[in-house]
């Protein structure tokens, strides 16, 4: 093994950071002096702080090259028949059959009402369920392998300002992750950039393909902005003396100075450009950011608390940027200002802490219905990378604490196409989208329920991934 | 035979610890702390106060020792359970939940917690600090412990955490929520310790402290080394004690070996006295450990994390060791890669006593999730998921005649669910530990306006003193 001792931080500014999310898991190994500081509260800090800091002391350059098969490359005529359809746009159909071809759904209905193709290949699914493939509106998949392996990490460049970044030019289409995201489900992610104020470029992705621009449905998808906080979650710690309270505030409006700047700058370089007086020496940054100044790429603002995301969207209304909210634990607060403006939100991780010590226990399960009930379009995200798998879990989390069960599977699915502009193409069962669909023997939403088969842009792939055949290699040990 | 005396510390055994002198040396004894007189006076205590009665009626009772009860009651007395079954009636004095609809388990028992530490987990200055307790820093004002409660969890294993190849000496507590924090220890509960092996205990994956050279040991090697020279040395001591003993008991002159508490810890572990919990990950040091204790004279009691545990499931099992994991994390760091979700199935089938458990605030309201997931992840029956949060933690903490099941006689920890625990759709409704509730959803949410309320008028008096101190001292600048 190659022991180069590389000494390379995991820049701060991850989802589990911002999120009030625990470093996973708290572990509890060796952390840096500072745990010692005392308050219990500080202590979590700095789990998520070492966490985030992680050092990779070895490089292991042979990991993250996954032998499990890709797309088979064959747009084949497939039917399945016999099963339950769910097209989440519209009534389940009980003995329904589902038509697929050239990569699309080509008709589907109650058995006998579709027209059948001369040649196909026929799958019985009786007793089984179809649905649309479930959408991630918010994770790291593709872009890191394995979290304090830093040679595995793409998630987070250097510095605070980087529009020009873009998720799409460095997904990993042969990392472990996608397999074992895909076979619980889960066909399209949202890969996006970490860190910084402006964090880049994300980029909507399906679970298969050989190459990224095979993957990418939709790149860039939005710009990131972390936009800054006064204080840095979670609420604690709040400085006493006066001199500290007026640092954070300098440092906070240094942030959004920055911030202002730049986009004015980028006001100033698309009039310029658009002039066409004379040549102007291109700047990739603020070509990065002509889109979003102009209102074309939407911008997701990620923020938790009230105050951090009534600044966001005062910022946005300042700079009139289409707006999606992300993160959003406070959304519940600030309904009028999202509903006035119609910002969706990207509301997760649901499994997850609430920030305050006094914040109801259930506070992240019941956001969801409070944004159904006040009739704001609404996404789930894990912001989670080797367990993006796990979104099923966070949209059902949601619906035991009141969001009606269909919304929840919509909240993965249909909804969150429809805030990236992409529900021609996915989110449901409609003629003419693209065939990500899966069969299971259950409600998808549920733990127990297992998903049978996984089609991708009209391709049945593998069922296979690093766990199962782990499990099958030491099933077999002798 | 060693004299056995107890220090009457009033605040010690408040705490039901007591400080027991044996050789003059100090040991922890959780159990037979209690002064006489404080025994009589609890003894005399139902005498006169009312005694608690509690029926619950008309629920589903997931018994885990003895099936599901439909329809079921479970009749509570004082803090224990005094029946389960189909028709009980309730004595007259009974408070009565009509549970219809519902199911009830028994708590969730977590053997990964650091929840309700004061300030770090980890006494990180040396390889083997197995002489400091965790029970010496534990508090009660962990909303985390609440909102724990709020997820069916009541029983857990606090732990020292994973910095040293020996840790420090780790607690189990009941979630007591409210009490004083010297009635949440589990009187009579094993004395444990945390040993840990792999990336932390070698400090791979983080930076030490500026300006301290890194921690003995470095490699795998080390830590082998650091487990095998401490209990070496402890046989050196306990000779030197017996050697001692010897003398004196004929008579002869004789001076007592110094007393050495982490000596005193490592011939405990060596007596069967205090129960080994090691961190793990990779198959090889889980074998180096079941080697290592068949070699020098120590079990392990239970394996934490043991990513790998299916890759040696039946040297596992063989040696009486059980094992408490995730379900699915992994990919975190680079011992975490081979992780799969099927290794409960295997350790189950190859005899493991396994537990899922959490090292995460988070994961530890949500465990039922975890336990589910096993049915997906190999097929392990409704029963054998619902024992992975049950009565096999209880056992691996050796508690199985009082927690983890739902029987006559046993503590009555009990949680009424709105639906099946094993369903991601379901909430708790309601958690009691010893027959007190303390949780309740219908409580917490009438209680919300109320706290809401005197949060507001804290902050606006507060922030009222604030302005008036200013005024004065502006006047007075004036």
């Amino acid at each position: 093994m190659r022991n180069h001792t590389v000494h390379l931080i995991r820049p701060s500014g991850t989802f589990a950071e911002e999120s009030g999310r625990p470093a996973r898991p708290r572990e509890a190994g060796r952390m840096p002096a500072l745990l010692d500081a005392g308050r219990r509260a500080t202590k979590r800090q700095a789990h998520r702080v070492a966490a985030v800091l992680a050092l990779a002391l070895f490089c292991l350059p042979l990991l993250a090259q996954s032998t499990i098969p890709n797309n088979p490359g064959r747009k084949q005529t497939i039917v399945l028949r016999g099963g339950t359809i769910v097209p989440v746009t519209s009534a389940p159909i009980p003995n329904g059959t589902l038509v697929i071809e050239n990569g699309k759904i080509k008709a589907f209905g109650p058995a006998g009402s579709v027209q059948m193709p001369t040649a196909a290949v026929v799958l019985d699914v009786s007793g089984q369920f179809i649905y649309p493939g479930m959408i991630d509106s918010g994770t790291n998949v593709g872009l890191v392998e394995i979290d304090s392996v830093a040679g595995t990490v793409d998630t987070t460049e250097l510095g605070d300002l980087n529009a020009n970044a873009q998720a799409a030019v460095a997904i990993n289409p042969h990392s472990e992750l996608i397999p074992v995201t895909r076979v619980n489900g889960v066909t399209n992610v949202v890969s996006v950039p970490e860190g910084g104020i402006i964090s880049g470029q994300s980029a909507l992705i399906q679970m298969a393909g050989w190459t990224p621009k095979e993957m990418i449905v939709k790149a860039p998808l939005a710009m990131h902005i972390r936009f800054p906080r006064l204080r840095s979650a979670p609420l604690i710690d709040v400085p006493q003396d006066e001199e500290a309270e007026k640092e954070l505030k300098k440092s906070y409006t240094k942030d959004v100075d920055k911030l202002r700047d730049i986009l004015r700058d980028a006001q100033a370089y698309a009039r310029a450009t658009g002039a066409k007086v004379k040549r102007v020496d291109r700047d990739l940054i603020l070509e990065a950011l002509v889109p979003v100044v102009e209102g074309r790429l939407p911008v997701i603002m990620h923020a938790n608390l009230e105050r951090d995301i009534r600044a966001a969207i005062q910022f946005a209304d300042e700079f009139k940027l289409k707006m999606i909210l992300a993160g959003a634990q406070d959304v519940a607060r600030v309904i009028p200002e999202l509903k006035s403006r119609n910002i969706p939100v990207l509301l997760g991780p649901i499994l997850a802490m609430p920030q305050r010590e006094d914040d109801p226990y259930d506070l992240l399960f019941t956001n969801a219905k409070t944004l159904y009930d006040n009739g704001i379009k609404f996404a789930i995200q894990t912001s989670e990378a080797q367990n993006a798998r796990n979104l099923p879990y966070h949209a059902g989390s949601c619906a035991a604490f009141g969001l009606p069960k269909d919304v929840a599977l919509k909240s993965i699915t249909i909804f969150p196409a429809e805030i990236f502009g992409v529900a021609d193409q996915i989110g449901s069962i409609d003629v003419g989208k693209v065939a990500n669909v899966i069969v299971t023997d259950g409600d998808p939403l549920e733990f127990r329920t297992n998903v049978k088969r996984v089609f991708i842009g009209g391709e049945e792939i593998s069922t296979d991934s690093r766990h199962t055949l782990l499990y099958e290699k030491f099933k077999a040990r002798p | 035979m060693s004299k056995t005396y107890v220090i009457p510390s009033v605040a010690r055994n408040l705490g039901g610890w007591g400080t027991r002198y044996e050789h003059g040396r100090t040991t922890r004894a959780p159990a037979p702390s209690l002064t006489l007189g404080m025994t009589l006076l609890l003894l005399a205590l139902p005498a006169f106060a009312q005694e608690r009665v509690i029926l619950i009626k008309n629920a589903t009772i997931l018994t885990i020792t003895n099936g599901r009860i439909e329809n079921g009651s479970v009749l509570i007395r004082g803090s224990k359970i005094a029946a389960v079954g189909k028709d009980i009636a309730a004595p007259a004095n009974a408070q009565v939940i009509d549970a219809t609809g519902k199911f009830v388990s028994p708590g969730i028992v977590d053997t990964h917690s650091h929840t309700a530490v004061e300030g770090s987990v980890n006494e990180i200055s040396l390889p083997n600090t197995g002489m400091v307790r965790i029970a010496d820093v534990l508090t009660a004002d962990d909303i985390s412990a609440y909102r724990q409660l709020a997820g069916g969890t009541t029983t857990a294993l606090v732990l020292h955490g994973s910095a040293n190849s020996i840790g420090g000496q780790s607690q189990i507590v009941k979630w007591k929520w409210g009490h004083p924090i010297a009635e949440w220890p589990v009187q009579g509960a094993p004395r444990t310790i945390k040993f840990a092996l792999g990336e932390n205990p070698k400090s791979a994956n983080f930076r030490p402290p500026e300006g301290t050279p890194r921690q003995y040991p470095a490699t795998r090697m080390g830590v082998e080394e650091v487990i095998r020279q401490s209990f070496t040395d402890a046989r050196d001591y306990m000779a030197a004690w017996d050697e001692y003993d010897a003398k004196k008991k004929r008579n002869e002159t004789a001076i007592p070996p110094r007393r050495d508490l982490l000596m005193e810890t490592m011939a405990d572990i060596l007596r069967g006295n205090i129960d080994v919990h090691s961190h793990c990950y990779r198959s090889d040091e889980i074998l180096m450990l079941l080697n290592l204790g068949d070699e020098l004279g120590f079990k392990v009691r239970e394996l934490q994390h043991v990513l790998e545990g299916y890759k040696v499931a039946r040297e596992i099992a063989a040696h009486g060791t059980g094992g408490g994991t995730f379900i699915d994390w992994w990919g975190f760091k680079a011992e975490a890669y081979d992780a799969t979700p099927y290794n409960v199935a295997l350790m189950v089938k190859n005899g493991v006593l396994t537990s899922v458990n959490s090292d995460s605030d988070e994961l530890a309201r949500h465990l039922n999730h975890d336990a589910a997931k096993s049915m997906k992840y190999g097929g392990l029956t409704e029963d054998e998921a619902l024992r992975l949060n049950t009565i096999n933690p209880a056992t691996q903490l050796r508690l199985e005649k009082r927690i983890g099941s739902i029987e006559a006689g046993k503590d009555a920890d009990l949680v009424i669910w709105t639906g099946h625990p094993l369903s991601v759709y379901s909430r708790v409704d309601t958690t009691m530990i010893e027959g007190e509730i303390l949780f309740d959803r219908a409580k917490d949410l009438q209680q919300r306006d109320a706290l809401k309320r005197e949060k507001d008028e804290r902050l606006k008096k507060e922030a009222d003193e604030a302005k008036k101190d200013k005024g004065g001292k502006e006047k007075k600048d004036a």
